[in-house]
């Protein structure tokens, strides 16, 4: 995808003055709530109409307010997946799905109702009523009918922002798999550093209607990481679930964690914060904390009043913080071995 | 009692024709109306919403009088229409547009408040999935709105079958052409024992009006059922 936009709207209150172009499948938009991101979905969308300048995505021009152009949402072929599912309370589950499906040109069917029934796991549900179903089932299916649509671009919301924790991250795996699947480039819009780092791999950063940084979901997370309150969120892939002793124990790289609020599926996804993990300069003997990982310390970063180690833990990334006194006494530099001590407890299971 | 004569007869099921006919014919522009008021910004905006309420105000005789006026042999439409040799004023016609115009407010408010109850982002979700304005009116509005649509046209044409003030002075009171129902009662109750016909003929008022109400409760409990 090809994103170039350059707009101008007052909206009395608020006013809107971006100029950015991106390149690239995965994009993120990160921004405070009135920061200007709904309204930018609405003016790429063609809800909005813009005051002044030009919208153009991949050669196509969307909106040129000097040629007059101004594309109907409905030609833009860019899809959307909303905050709340905003399913047709008068269609099943099926009507929503090829709503749009059935409105797109032969030639632009790429995507085909069965592979995404497949991919999202919607086909049991096909006849049901949509208030029969749960709201992770809603979100399901309105990803799947925006989908359908067979959009070139697709704009997510705050998709997730409507469901709770364990359903959000019940929802993400969906949204990575259909985007994957179908080759779909898209925008995703959230408050959530945490979303950010999962979704995307680019970010734009809004404040006030302006766009202050264009950057990677990676050094946005490091610049964040001094001020932010949660610090650094190192997110945990681990295999191989077993108990033991009252915890879990999985593989992650070429050493083991212990973790306990594991289960018993076969693989989790935890997030860690940098903040929960104890650097140590040489081998403690004896620590309270189950997991003490010998690694190599490969960056070192500045974040606010913080210092960002990041570490090679047996082929596994990892980010610790600490505070600028404790890294000069740990004498931390680039290349040099250490000890990061993590207690089981601290992992937050995400999946 | 029920010793109806044939003007009665024919009261009844003219009271009946009209009051279909002018709910028929008003539902496509009460829908636009209520689409416009609902869904779209302009400035005429106001006026407009005064124009359609304006005779939920107004005394239908002065509705009926503006009416003759506008529909006469010499007034602006009429004077139009006369060449074509259609004639509309005391004809009943007349009286199914004085029944339009006098119920035409209340038929809109109904289906604007259907409409309003829809969220607006479905429209944008319908719109950014493909479906064009007239598309989404047909695909979306309209059936999230059909209760509106249903209360409303339910409670025009019972307004239509009492309209008595607007139909009497623009299509008159001629028993078989433009006596409806109201009219008739109005001619038995100032004739000597015409006391008991208007009677029966209230009754059957009563009777059609409550048929109309256990109609739309049966719709909407049906409705309610298959949400």
């Amino acid at each position: 995808m090809d994103l170039k936009v350059d707009i101008k709207k007052d909206f009395g209150h608020f006013s809107i003055d971006m100029d950015f172009a991106f390149q690239g499948e995965r994009i993120g938009v990160f921004g405070p709530s009135g920061s200007g991101k709904s309204s930018l979905v609405g003016l790429i969308s063609g809800l909005r109409r813009p005051g002044k300048g030009s919208i153009i995505l991949d050669g196509d021009v969307l909106f040129d307010s000097e040629q007059g152009i101004d594309m109907a949402s409905e030609h833009r072929r860019i899809g959307m997946v909303f905050q709340r599912p905003y399913l047709f309370p008068h269609l099943n589950v099926k009507g929503n799905l090829l709503y749009g499906f059935k409105r797109c040109k032969l030639e632009e069917r790429r995507i085909t109702p069965e592979s995404v029934l497949d991919v999202l796991q919607l086909t049991h549900l096909l006849e049901r009523g949509i208030k029969n179903l749960s709201g992770g089932e809603q979100q399901r299916v309105a990803i799947g009918r925006a989908v359908l649509s067979n959009p070139r671009l697709l704009i997510m919301d705050e998709p997730l922002s409507g469901l709770d924790d364990r359903i959000k991250f019940q929802i993400i795996p969906f949204l990575n798999r259909v985007c994957e699947a179908f080759k779909i480039p898209y925008l995703f819009i959230s408050h959530s550093l945490l979303e950010m780092k999962v979704m995307a791999d680019q970010v734009l950063v809004l404040s006030e209607g302006r766009v202050i940084e264009q950057t990677t979901t990676e050094n946005l997370a490091r610049d964040r990481m001094g001020e932010n309150e949660i610090g650094y969120i190192n997110l945990i892939r681990v295999i191989g679930s077993r108990r033991l002793n009252g915890l879990y124990a999985y593989k992650w790289g070429k050493q083991e964690l212990l973790i306990s609020s594991g289960n018993e599926q076969e693989e989790g996804l935890f997030e860690l914060s940098s903040r929960e993990i104890i650097l140590f300069k040489r081998h403690p003997e004896a620590i309270s904390a189950r997991n003490l990982l010998q690694c190599r310390v490969t960056d070192i970063f500045e974040s606010g009043r913080r210092i960002g180690v990041e570490m090679d833990c047996g082929g596994e990334r990892l980010i610790a913080e600490v505070v600028k006194e404790a890294a000069s006494e740990l004498s931390i530099t680039k290349g040099g071995e250490i000890y990061a001590a993590i207690k089981a407890s601290v992992f937050r299971r995400l999946a | 009692m029920l010793d109806f004569t044939s003007n009665d007869y024919s009261a009844i099921l003219l009271s009946l024709k009209v009051a279909v006919t002018a709910t028929l014919i008003s539902l496509p522009f009460g829908f636009a109306t209520a689409y416009l008021m609902t869904f779209k910004r302009f400035r005429a905006r106001i006026l407009l919403d005064i124009i359609v309420n304006l005779p939920l105000t107004l005394p239908p005789v002065v509705i009926g009088y503006l009416l003759l006026i506008l529909l006469g042999r010499q007034g602006p439409v009429g004077k139009l229409l006369f060449p074509m040799g259609i004639q509309i004023i005391f004809t009943w016609k007349a009286a199914v547009i004085a029944t339009a115009v006098v119920g035409f407010p209340l038929m809109v408010r109904s289906m604007r408040t259907g409409m309003e109850s829809i969220d607006k982002t479905l429209i944008d979700a319908s719109r950014t999935l493909g479906a064009g304005r007239i598309d989404t009116i047909i695909t979306i509005i309209a059936p999230l709105s059909i209760r509106g649509i249903i209360a409303g046209s339910l409670l025009m044409f019972a307004r239509g079958l009492g309209e008595f003030g607007a139909t009497v002075i623009v299509a008159g009171n001629i028993p078989g052409v433009t006596q409806t129902i109201p009219l008739a009662i109005y001619e038995y109750t100032g004739s000597p024992r015409g006391d008991t016909m208007a009677l029966a003929l209230c009754i059957v008022s009563i009777v059609i009006s409550v048929a109309v109400l256990i109609f739309h409760e049966w719709l909407s409990g049906r409705m309610s059922r298959a949400d």
